[in-house]
């Protein structure tokens, strides 16, 4: 059974429209520039490293969606994926 | 004061010409006074597709620049009662025209006419700017693939910030086969994607690329699936309710070989 509800989702090429689709339209609709993405980056490491010692190379910045939870509607959300290499002095978390 | 509608896509070759003929053609077998529009300047096409070429004098160009009246620029489709086309230029280019005359233009028109019917031209430029400047109605066409949908999510964003509310979706050339194999995307997938209301689901049919041969309209066929969901759709503009045809058996790849070994008979 799952075999075959695998299979069938693989070979599907409209669900990997739709999902193509749904991506690329957040990153239309929000209007939002590789630059400003810079910019947000730029602004989290400033940030974060008051706190943290970070993996500035290795930070990730994407917009993508999520399912909210109070009516699972997907709404975009930016995520950010931050290495950290070790905490600050005098930081109580 | 008649309605003054759009038809527009941002991506071109999805249909909209197509689409402005018939849903004109349509309104006016209905006993509507009609003008359609071409509002591509330069690359003018729906004289050609409603077989009107040879008749044309004078142009939208010309009318807004005075050089003819209104009435002297329009042709009277004869085989129709009360349709009427206003050609674009052909030798001008989309600056010719601003948004401001465009205004006048259709709003001396809808004085006319019940509908005047507006041919948009693809992208989202001047043409784009000049089509919808006099609209207050506007109808989105996209065919199911990737690229056009995209195109049309945008340009219902542009509508919406240009005042347009409510844009009503055309979905043109489905091909039910594909859809059943998976291999397009359905109805539903392009809703929930652009989220407005659907007007009218088009499958893709051979006889549209006969009749536009011919320069006939398909919705005066008869026996054409394609000219029946366009009468479906005239009659929704006209405010019906008209349920929507059931192009759709969705049944996916799983189902599908469950079917074959009699697999879903024991769920029943």
């Amino acid at each position: 059974m799952d075999l075959f509800k695998w299979f069938n989702r693989s070979t599907s090429s409209k669900d990997i429209a739709k999902e193509r689709l749904k991506l690329v339209l957040i990153h239309d609709r929000a209007n939002v520039s590789p630059q400003f993405l810079e910019m947000i980056k730029g602004e989290l490491i400033k940030v974060i490293s008051d706190y943290m010692e970070i993996d500035e190379t290795g930070l990730e910045i994407k917009l993508t969606r999520t399912k909210r939870e109070i009516d699972d509607s997907t709404v975009p959300a930016l995520v950010a994926n931050i290495p950290i290499k070790r905490m600050k002095g005098n930081v109580n978390i | 004061m008649g309605e003054v509608i759009v038809v527009t896509s941002g991506k071109g070759g999805v249909g909209k010409t197509t689409t402005t003929a018939n849903i004109g053609t349509g309104l006016a077998l209905k006993g509507k006074s009609v003008v359609l529009v071409d509002a591509d300047i330069g690359l003018r096409n729906l004289d050609v597709v409603m077989g009107l070429e040879n008749r044309i004098v004078y142009d939208l160009v010309d009318v807004v620049e005075g050089v003819c009246r209104q009435r002297q620029a329009l042709i009277k489709d004869k085989r129709f009662p009360n349709l009427y086309l206003l050609p674009a230029a052909q030798t001008k280019d989309k600056n010719a025209v601003n948004p401001e005359q465009m205004q006048k233009l259709t709003g001396d028109l809808a004085e006319e006419f019940d509908y005047v019917i507006l041919d948009c031209p693809a992208g989202i430029e001047q043409g784009f700017k000049n089509a919808i400047a006099g609209a207050n109605k506007a109808i989105v066409v996209t065919t199911p693939e990737v690229s056009a949908v995209r195109d049309a999510d945008r340009i219902i964003g542009l509508l919406e910030a240009s005042g347009l509310r409510n844009p009503m979706l055309i979905i043109n050339r489905i091909k039910m086969d594909m859809v059943k194999r998976g291999d397009m995307m359905n109805i539903d997938d392009m809703i929930d994607i652009l989220a407005i209301d659907l007007l009218g689901v088009v499958p893709d049919d051979d006889l549209i690329v006969v009749s536009t041969n011919r320069g006939e309209p398909v919705i005066a066929i008869e026996q054409s699936l394609a000219g029946q969901a366009y009468r479906n759709i005239v009659r929704r503009v006209l405010g019906e309710d008209i349920p929507f045809m059931n192009l759709e058996s969705e049944d996916g790849f799983f189902k599908r070989v469950a079917k074959l070994f009699g697999l879903n008979k024991k769920k029943q």
